[in-house]
């Protein structure tokens, strides 16, 4: 854990004159989660679809340190190389489940689609494992041969979050994750991510607006105003000591209940 | 070259003038330079509807000479309609000789079977090709299939075979069964019956798929590796038949089922007709031979 694992450096993202996200620059370290909180329009998921390469940036680099250990610059790498890191060692959870997943085939089959991309050719072995992982996001086994159309908003982002994990990445880049989903389902889910993130020694980077979201799952956050980081520092620190004048009426803004 | 004086001299020999052979000929033979890849060629309107065949005809008459035998045929079938009109329309258009025996025809325009007589090197096979992409219904994108050909990401075609074995409980895709050419391209080869993948696989006779509504032209080169996609725990098979043909008696032959009256009767016949009838010519005689006509 001597070496971080994502290094982003001065990352800009500008859509001619207009900036969707300026001068990013973070590490992100093995099993750390990151929030990345502001309201809409700040550039946060411009920052993370350019971080995870989904968009092609501007200006600035993004290097990852792969399993090998050595470190690669992700936009130098060949378009075959980034789509097997994207499906292999990293995840992409968005907010709403139908970007993520196959809505037509079965539960069972979006869970293997990765491992079927990798090579794995033995049916059995494919569907051992998606039973696996359907037990560990909560949805039961009888469910494996429906389609993600016949589950509700909370399941489709669990079966979401399987799917992604079953290659075992090291990162994984969440947007909005319990985005319309009710509270209740919410606290569900987050309880579920944070067990899974600490056990699988997860890094992620998590986009949200609702700081009770960030303050839950992650450990620093970054606060973002007109595509630029206005804070950054661990994230009690962040939420009970704000210091940047939008961060505090950010965080005054938070309804009590 | 043009047609003989006389019968139909506003038509170019084989109906399309010589730049459009020449356009067709290049996509032909990058296909054959790249064996399963989808090459993009411009296709012509055709005096027939989308659907019938177009990419076929236009491959023949690219690649058919006055000295040619074509046999074209319709699910195996010399007799249908559609094979009917297309050998008329070569026999009209070219000129050529035409046949229904295997074994004389230098050409074999086909839409949907292998003929079961093995081909030999020099005979070029014509696939009628309805749509060209394996991966299309699963990912609805052209720009996201031609990337995924690209970079040889073929997982998904995977995901379509394990839903049939969880829906099914065995690979329940029958015909346009994909297959992969050559360790590299997976490739639709088109709707043929599974029965006859095998038969593509290192074939001596050049393979050539046409299609015109989706204008790709793709092909397989005498004596390419063509291996159907399946998992280790349930390997690719081919259909069988619990009796043999009712008019000839062969086995290990594809059928068809025909049906005899409005009582259930039926009875099932070789699909490829030209087969049938050469084995009946030399003798052989199936159960329910005579309760057909």
């Amino acid at each position: 854990m001597d070496e971080p694992l994502l290094r982003v450096a001065h990352l800009s993202k500008s859509y001619g004159p207009r900036v969707g996200c300026a001068d990013v620059s973070f590490d992100l370290w093995p099993g750390e989660v990151l929030a990345v909180v502001g309201e809409s329009g700040s550039g946060k998921t411009t920052m993370l679809n350019a971080v995870s390469t989904r968009l092609e940036p501007t200006a600035g680099t993004v290097s990852y340190r792969m399993r090998d250990g050595a470190w690669r610059d992700v936009f130098a790498m060949s378009e075959a190389e980034r789509r097997f890191l994207m499906r292999t060692d990293w995840g992409f959870v968005h907010q709403n489940p139908a970007d993520g997943l196959r809505m037509s085939v079965s539960a069972g089959a979006n869970v293997g689609e990765r491992l079927m991309a990798v090579g794995d050719r033995h049916y059995g072995n494919i569907r051992a494992s998606a039973i696996d992982w359907l037990g560990r996001v909560e949805i039961a086994e009888d469910r494996i041969d429906d389609q993600p159309r016949a589950f509700s908003g909370g399941m489709r982002q669990r079966l979401q979050i399987a799917r992604n994990l079953v290659t075992r990445p090291r990162l994984i880049f969440m947007d909005e994750p319990t985005g319309g989903l009710d509270v209740s389902v919410q606290a569900r889910l987050l309880d579920l991510l944070r067990g899974l993130v600490s056990d699988m020694g997860l890094a992620a980077i998590v986009v949200t607006h609702d700081l009770a979201v960030a303050r839950l799952l992650s450990h620093r956050m970054m606060v973002m105003k007109d595509g630029r980081v206005i804070e950054h520092g661990l994230t009690d620190r962040v939420l009970d000591d704000p210091r940047a004048p939008y961060t505090q009426l950010l965080v005054s803004s938070i309804l009590q209940v | 070259m043009n047609a003989p004086t006389g019968s139909i001299a506003s038509y170019n020999f084989a109906y399309l003038d010589e730049q459009t052979k020449r356009m067709i000929r290049r996509a032909i033979l990058k296909a054959i330079a790249i064996p399963g890849y989808q090459v993009p060629f411009a296709s012509r309107e055709m005096p027939m509807p989308y659907g019938w065949g177009t990419g076929g005809v236009q491959v023949t008459a690219a690649i058919i000479g006055p000295h040619d035998v074509l046999k074209v045929i319709d699910q195996g079938a010399d007799d249908t309609t559609n094979a009917v009109s297309i050998r008329a329309f070569f026999q009209k258009v070219a000129n050529v000789a035409v046949t229904t025996r295997t074994d004389e025809a230098t050409i074999i325009q086909t839409r949907h079977r292998i003929p079961e007589q093995p081909l030999k090197a020099g005979q070029t096979l014509v696939y009628q090709v309805p749509i060209p992409e394996p991966l299309r219904f699963l990912e609805p994108r052209e720009t996201e299939t031609r990337k995924m050909h690209a970079l040889e990401e073929y997982g998904l075609m995977h995901v379509k075979l394990y839903e049939d074995i969880a829906t099914h409980g065995r690979i329940a895709t029958t015909y346009a069964y994909p297959v992969k050419v050559e360790g590299r391209y997976v490739m639709d080869p088109s709707p043929t019956p599974k029965f006859d993948n095998p038969k593509m696989h290192m074939s001596p006779a050049l393979q050539l798929f046409g299609a015109g509504r989706e204008k790709r032209i793709y092909a397989l080169p005498p004596f390419t590796r063509v291996e159907s996609l399946d998992f280790d725990d349930h390997p690719f098979t081919v259909q069988t038949f619990d009796k043999p043909c009712a008019l000839c008696g062969a086995e290990g032959v594809y059928l068809d089922e025909v049906i005899l009256d409005d009582r259930g009767g039926h009875m099932f016949v070789c699909s490829d007709t030209d087969h049938c009838e050469s084995r009946q010519g030399d003798g052989h005689r199936g159960q329910q031979e005579g309760t057909f006509r």
